[in-house]
């Protein structure tokens, strides 16, 4: 990053800058490394791969910075004019093979950086079909993304777990007819899912398993992930829904396989009921209040299911 | 701002059709149907600094109710509304009609112009700013209130439309919008011909500043993508009130459709307010560091790099919204490519900097301090670029944090500085370096303050458009709200500083920052025909900072001739 010719350099200068290119590429290594303290638990198999990503920019990306800023401070320290001196800098115009070094390091850079993306993006590959359900062309089924060639995992995926969304709530219909407002998966096995939207735009986001996906009203998606952390996790709408869209949340149970399936056996005993949520009491509030605030479509009915998602319990991210 | 020939004023103006700078009752023209650029110039960037008061309340309010976790201090859907018209105001009724201002009044100076090609369609195009300023203010006035379907209106969302009534909120707004764009079409039609067609003897693309390169490479944008957007819009206006379904799914439509519509437009949107301001970096570093711009030509045609590129990344805002990887994969590759033109830019002003002779007057302060946040917003940018990150991060207040790096952080710096740069040359003023240097103290911490902590939050997990929120997120969001105040405590210098300044500052020299430059040669303020019929030949490029070489034939003339106006 300097900018003068190195013929005029001397030695200390040249030790002084490989000091400093040291020390920057340390620190670009340390906030790789913090980094990683800056994200929730790591709940899929996504999110290791998601994390290396982010460390690797962020170092990159801290080097980048403090290597431009120290070049700026340099200059704020060493090159000020003093007051009333209107005496202009060194003439330089430019440098052609400066310039051009400046031009292929970023380009080679980002384009390594997308080769690297390419390849993990391969690996994630989460989106399976789009359907459209509504409309009057069905153009069948749709395969946006390549299904994961071998998978690993020995046993079959658990689903497809229905994921419905409204306005405002969250209801995910299980094959064996279980419906729910709290989505529990079995840890370490890959889970499929249909998103289905009532309504308008919703996003099913997990920040735990560094996933989203939106969900479109009129298209059924297919979507594969696989929670690798046994916990409660937050499951947040993550599209911009209307009136009561930041209520939109609820959780994500991943459990061993012998807790979901007796969850799943118990849940079916129980019998479906309405299952409240904030949207909806919030609205209730409102009304009581003489509707005052600006328009605001009314919540959906509240999901009727056999288990509710227990407003009060900790979410571990 | 009369001139010092003995009358109290230019004698020249009272032969003129309409009321020019110097002229008696000077403050009338501001108020009317004027066709000289610089009084256009000055209506923009005074309305739409009117509108940024707008948007700074609005966003206080919001910070306000976000700075505890519970929606308590408006109604969630009063948030909405807030947030809608925060981010409506802030572009459609600041940042574009403040660069259009700027463009008014450097292009027609800065090429030796006498005026834009087309003065009255310049001045319908400024007249339609209030106009759509006042649809939209009068939403807040209407009943169900403002829009509040987030600035992208994506439907279903935008078309749900609680009360039913034909007038809505939402209605006004793509009423707005839709103005807003065809105001943008004309201006865009008119500084592309201006700066094609209207240059000074001499001056050839390769001697042209910087700043009309870019204001060349956006305008071009706006004539590419807004079409495109306001096609989108009424296509949105037709399914909200005519009952069409282009993107209802219950009417065979698709939402998805919308989307691309939106982003092709309204990602080169930045492009188009960054540009100008990558035009005003260029153009203050030179002056106050003392030096020619490293690499003009380089730095000159990066700008047409950053036009095409910008024009096919749109998709990078739909990663996660049902996108194929094809689509992924190729849309990253080139937002990516991004990088390398802006990059070019930033070497260069840094290469600039670099054994010059700096002077940290207001305007170089916000210049560097709109550097440096540019270049952390462009390393999230390339995060946000980067698929899986995106897909983690994407609507989450890391977002939120990453575009106002570059909104405000960056783009809203250099507006900052370049209102203080040029202050005297338009206003015929100084003003006060000890106001601005507080304005630039307290916006630097504050803006950090606010915007820096939203990217924690959001890699944290917090959706972006929340009124309420889980108490994890509230130490982040607690120290965003007291930046946005201060920010907001940082305009009170400022606004002394500005009307004081103009009021009572005092008077400015041709060239109080010993610039180089066609603007400078020209007396402060400059006549309503600049050079009038005594056009300069240009003979040598810009910024010839220590080149002991002139810019223009018998240039002690024209300075002679500033400095007697």
């Amino acid at each position: 990053m300097t900018t003068s010719s190195p013929r005029r350099f001397p030695i200390a200068g040249l030790f002084l800058i490989a000091g400093a290119v040291a020390l920057d590429a340390w620190a670009g290594v340390a906030v790789a490394r913090l980094s990683q303290h800056w994200l929730p638990v790591q709940a899929s198999s996504a999110a290791p791969l998601v994390d290396g990503l982010f460390a690797l920019e962020s170092g990159i990306g801290t080097f980048i910075f403090l290597g431009c800023c120290s070049v700026i401070l340099w200059t704020l320290l060493f090159n000020r004019a003093p007051k009333y001196d209107l005496r202009n800098g060194d003439p330089i115009e430019g440098n052609l093979r400066l310039e051009v070094t400046w031009t292929l390091i970023p380009l080679v850079l980002v384009m390594a950086i997308a080769w690297h993306t390419i390849q993990v993006n391969r690996t994630l590959a989460t989106l399976g079909g789009k359907l459209r359900t509504t409309g009057g062309h069905d153009h069948g089924a749709e395969l946006v993304a390549q299904l994961p060639a071998g998978r690993s995992e020995p046993l079959a995926p658990v689903g497809p777990i229905d994921v419905i969304a409204r306005q405002w709530s969250w209801e995910f219909d299980y094959p064996n007819g279980v419906r729910s407002t709290e989505l529990h998966l079995p840890v370490n096995r890959q889970a499929e899912f249909r998103l289905i939207s009532l309504d308008v735009l919703h996003g099913f986001y997990v920040p735990a398993f560094r996933l989203k996906q939106d969900i479109i009203p009129g298209s059924e998606i297919t979507y594969r992930l696989t929670p690798t952390r046994e916990g409660r996790y937050r499951l947040r709408d993550s599209q911009f829904s209307g009136g009561y869209f930041s209520t939109n949340q609820t959780d994500v149970v991943v459990e061993s396989e012998q807790d979901y399936r007796s969850w799943l056996r118990e849940a079916a005993l129980l019998p479906l009921q309405e299952a409240p949520n904030p949207a909806d009491s919030l609205y209730q509030r409102r009304q009581e209040r003489g509707d005052r605030g600006w328009a605001v479509v009314p919540p959906a009915p509240p999901p009727r299911v056999n288990v509710s998602a227990d407003p009060a319990a900790l979410h571990d991210a | 701002m009369a001139s010092s020939s003995g009358l109290p004023f230019d004698p020249r103006v009272l032969k003129a059709p309409h009321p020019v700078p110097g002229a008696p009752d000077n403050w009338k023209r501001f108020f009317s149907f004027n066709t000289d650029a610089k009084v256009i110039g000055i209506q923009y960037i005074v309305t739409s600094l009117f509108f940024l008061l707008v948007g700074g309340l609005l966003a206080m309010i919001m910070r306000g109710e976000l700075i505890t976790p519970p929606a308590d201090l408006v109604d969630p859907s009063v948030y909405n509304g807030l947030y809608t018209m925060h981010g409506t105001v802030m572009l459609f009724l600041f940042l574009f009609p403040i660069l259009n201002g700027f463009n008014n009044l450097l292009i027609p100076p800065m090429i030796g112009a006498p005026d834009m090609a087309f003065p009255r369609l310049n001045a319908v195009a400024f007249w339609l700013v209030p106009v759509f300023g006042v649809i939209l203010m009068s939403s807040f006035l209407i009943p169900g209130g403002p829009s509040a379907s987030g600035w992208w209106a994506y439907p279903p969302v935008s078309l749900q439309n609680p009360l039913g009534h034909f007038i809505n909120g939402q209605f006004l707004w793509i009423l707005a919008v839709a103005l807003s764009g065809v105001s943008s079409i004309m201006g865009a039609v008119n500084f592309c011909t201006t700066i094609l067609r209207m240059r000074a003897p001499g001056m050839s693309f390769f001697r042209m500043p910087i700043f009309c390169w870019t204001a060349l490479a956006a305008q071009t944008i706006q004539l590419v993508g807004l079409p495109v957007l306001t096609g989108g819009a009424l296509m949105l206006l037709f399914d909200l009130s005519f009952g069409t379904s282009f993107f209802r799914p219950e009417g065979g439509g698709d939402p998805m459709l919308y989307q691309h519509f939106f982003w092709f437009y309204s990602h080169p949107a930045v492009y188009v307010m960054v540009l100008p301001v990558f035009g005003i970096f260029s153009e203050l570093f030179p002056v106050y560091a003392r030096k020619p711009l490293f690499g003009y030509e380089v730095v000159a045609i990066a700008s047409f790099g950053i036009t095409v590129l910008s024009l096919i990344v749109w998709v990078h805002h739909m990663f996660y919204s049902g996108t194929p990887q094809w689509m992924r994969n190729l849309f990253m590759v080139t937002t990516m490519l991004i990088a390398v033109p802006t990059g070019i830019k930033v070497f260069a002003w840094i290469a600039t900097l670099w054994r010059g002779r700096l002077r940290l007057s207001t305007p170089m302060l916000f210049c560097l301090g709109g550097l440096v946040n540019f270049i952390f917003a462009g390393i999230t940018g390339v995060m946000l670029a980067t698929v899986p990150i995106d897909i983690h991060v994407g609507n989450t207040y890391f977002v939120v944090g990453h575009f106002h790096y570059v909104i405000f952080n960056t783009i809203t710096f250099g507006v900052f500085a370049g209102v203080y740069h040029w202050f005297p040359k338009f206003t015929g003023r100084m003003y006060y370096e000890g106001l601005g240097k507080l304005h630039f103290a307290l916006t630097f911490v504050g803006s950090a303050l606010n915007f820096l902590p939203m990217h924690w939050a959001g890699l944290m997990g917090m959706p972006r458009r929340v009124a309420s929120y889980d108490p994890e997120f509230a130490l982040a969001n607690v120290l965003a709200s007291l930046g946005a105040f201060l920010v907001g405590v940082a305009s009170i210098p400022f606004i002394l500083n500005m009307v004081s300044s103009w009021a009572r500052g005092p008077r400015a020299p041709a060239n109080p920052w010993q610039a180089i430059g066609l603007e400078w040669l020209l007396p402060s303020p400059p006549p309503a025909e600049n050079f009038e019929g005594d056009i300069p030949t240009v003979i040598s490029g810009p910024y010839g900072y220590g080149l002991d070489r002139p810019l223009v034939e018998n240039e002690a003339h024209y300075i002679a001739r500033a400095q007697e106006d």
